[in-house]
């Protein structure tokens, strides 16, 4: 029993990793139906950042946080303004394209920088150890990922649902002519959205390199693919079905190392979404939208 | 007019004696290919095989070379990848036109140029290729290590009789040949040597998240946990068993090499096996190693190290006593090789394989010291 609670703590911890992600996936897909296939580099950047602050900064675990997820929030900004901006009314089949253009550039740019060699993440001392209840162990990382995500989840639901910028970016994403004519800045609201999701996905960058301890060009690939997958799960387009996706695929992940195999998780966890792209298509919380004609 | 004269056979005798320099100096080198990864995960494998390669072939250098003649390094970076160990071969043959090969340093690369070498009659020798298929099928290629078998056999034998141990847990890279290889030998001799496999779970490469099954493993609390596999995933797989509260020993091979640098903290009191120990204190071992330190600022060679500088020492030594660049001479006396090298004596066996003894390291302090020499 006390294995199945500490494969439940496993899961949690890997799916809001893998939610935090998923929400910059489902965001820039909802305003401009297009699946920024850059975004698990997003992630590697954010590590990145996120090491320098500490090892050549010197600054403290929480404000290497913040300038990760700032800087992120620019380069995610730009991708857009470079990359994107131009293919606005290209078909939709030359952004994502282009989006794959962009992962490679990143993922061999930081790699000739850096080296392909990993760097260490160094350990955190205020992160060091954790609670323990009998054979349960819960290290202080998992619940600091668990606490960050779950505040910026919420502090997100809440700039979407009540601010000013959220109700541009909900009428942007619904209609992007109309919200044009109502006088909303569209490109301005596409760039904020670009920012909110890349800074997201540096978090997750930065708490995926506390927790696995090494930081190189590739890392992204892997919790990337997963991140679209449970955006895809979740229902994409759809903010909450992203972190409800991030919570499931991360438990099916713990589920199926612990109990079934662990070289046999990637391909259950893929599986699972050709199982639900052929049975619910529009993901768990999604809802069947007519094609307006 | 007649200044001219003078002035154009001076030149001409200089152009003379230039080109007559050129045609002197091309056959008068030996040139020796290697084959490295220099980039990707296991880079200081290939940065270790590289110094120490280049040690070995500058004492021979300045020794006067072989018959007089200087020896050519040519040496790329594969990076760690099949594909492109086959096209560096390639290009090392065609354009470099190599005499003898030594690499390339992992398993999975030296299985993909071993057939090249064999087709091409190009001497072979990999510092570090611990896979048994490496050798048998190919008369050309050889190896200064020993092989995955012995290696997993060795640590298993160590672990139920040194530690007294009667239950171990498998955790191994099911994508690599090195690790599977390993992984299958510690199984068999440790089950047949009475103690329980209590797990025996495979992972992909991919994988960074090992705490689903290190829970899964905990359960069942095997006194040790064997994990053969290269040193960065070694590093973030124990941090991880520290971080489930499993409470084991962990054991692995010569990948575990260079563990202590980043991870000293985690692996502190595991053991591994290695190919030779730092503080041995044999003189041929140690003249190695201050040599590489000499010319390498003080940094002290790893059991890569030992092995590029082994191989690459067989491998001239051979091409001196073959007093030929013909494959066919080469390998005839790399077949007779009969030397103290600095990870052992070594002898070949039929199949290219060399027969030597297995270091067993403890990890301490984030020094690596012998804990035991398991013989042939």
């Amino acid at each position: 029993m006390s294995g199945f609670i500490q494969q439940l703590i496993n899961g949690i911890h890997v799916g809001s990793i893998y939610a935090l992600i998923a929400l910059g996936y489902t965001m820039v897909y909802g305003i401009v139906k297009l699946i920024n296939f850059a975004h698990g580099d997003i992630l590697m950047m954010g590590a990145y950042f996120g090491l320098f602050s500490i090892t050549v900064l010197h600054l403290p675990f929480g404000l290497a946080i913040v300038v990760a997820m700032a800087a992120c929030a620019l380069v995610g900004m730009l991708i857009d303004v470079i990359a994107y901006k131009p293919l606005r009314n290209a078909p939709r089949i030359s952004a994502l394209i282009t989006a794959l253009g962009v992962s490679l550039f990143l993922e061999n740019f930081f790699r000739v920088i850096f080296g392909a060699e990993p760097k260490k993440m160094p350990n955190i001392p205020s992160l060091e150890g954790g609670f323990v209840l009998g054979t349960i162990k819960l290290s202080y990382v998992t619940v600091l990922t668990v606490i960050l995500s779950i505040v910026f989840m919420v502090a997100l639901q809440f700039v979407v649902k009540k601010t000013k910028v959220g109700k541009a970016m909900r009428a942007v994403s619904e209609d992007k002519e109309a919200a044009r004519l109502m006088g909303v800045n569209v490109n301005k609201t596409i760039s904020i959205t670009f920012a909110l999701g890349s800074a997201l996905g540096a978090l997750g960058g930065v708490l995926y390199s506390v927790a696995y301890y090494q930081v190189e060009p590739y890392m992204g690939i892997m919790p990337g693919l997963k991140a679209f997958v449970a955006a895809v799960l979740g229902g994409i387009g759809i903010i909450p079905g992203a972190m409800l996706g991030g919570f499931v695929m991360g438990l099916i992940e713990s589920l199926s190392k612990g109990y079934i195999s662990s070289s046999w998780s990637n391909a259950i966890v893929f599986g699972i979404l050709i199982l639900v792209l052929l049975f619910k298509p529009s993901g768990i919380l999604g809802k069947n939208v007519r094609e307006k004609v | 007019m007649k200044l001219r004269k003078v002035f154009a056979i001076g030149l001409s005798g200089m152009m003379a004696l230039g080109l007559a320099g050129c045609g002197e100096k091309a056959p008068d080198t030996i040139k020796l290919g290697l084959i490295v990864p220099k980039t990707g995960q296991v880079a200081q494998y290939g940065i270790a095989v590289e110094n120490a390669a280049n040690l070995a072939v500058e004492e021979i250098n300045a020794a006067g070379g072989i018959d007089g003649k200087q020896v050519q390094l040519f040496s790329y970076d594969n990076k760690a990848d099949a594909t492109e160990s086959i096209n560096v071969f390639n290009r090392l043959v065609d354009n470099d036109k190599i005499v003898a090969l030594v690499g390339p340093v992992i398993s999975s690369t030296s299985l993909a140029v071993a057939p090249l070498a064999e087709e091409k009659k190009i001497p072979m020798i990999s510092p570090t290729a611990t896979n048994l298929a490496v050798t048998p099928d190919y008369s050309y290629v050889f190896r200064a290590c020993y092989t995955d078998p012995y290696q997993g056999g060795t640590v298993a034998k160590f672990a139920s009789e040194n530690l007294a141990a009667k239950t171990a847990a498998v955790l191994y890279n099911a994508g690599d040949d090195y690790s599977t290889g390993l992984a299958e030998a510690f199984k068999a001799t440790f089950e047949a040597a009475g103690g329980t496999i209590t797990s025996y779970e495979g992972y992909t490469a991919d994988d960074k998240d090992f705490k689903a099954v290190l829970t899964t493993i905990k359960e069942k609390q095997p006194e040790v946990l064997f994990n053969p596999d290269y040193y960065n995933t070694v590093g973030l797989i124990a941090g991880q068993v520290k971080e489930v509260g499993l409470d084991t020993i962990m054991l692995g091979g010569d990948g575990w090499d260079d563990v202590q640098k980043d991870y000293a903290d985690v692996v502190d009191g595991y053991f591994f096996a290695n190919h030779y120990a730092t503080d041995d204190p044999d003189p041929i071992v140690q003249n190695f190693i201050k040599a590489y330190q000499d010319k390498y600022e003080g940094n002290t060679p790893n059991a890569l190290g030992a092995l590029g500088y082994d191989a690459t020492k067989i491998m001239l030594d051979a091409i001196a006593k073959a007093g030929s660049t013909e494959g066919e001479k080469i390998l005839a006396a790399l077949q007779a090789t009969d030397t103290d090298a600095v990870a052992g004596h070594v002898t070949f066996d039929e199949n290219g394989d060399p027969q030597k003894s297995v270091s067993m390291i403890k990890v301490e302090g984030g020094a690596l010291k012998l804990e035991a020499k398991i013989g042939q």
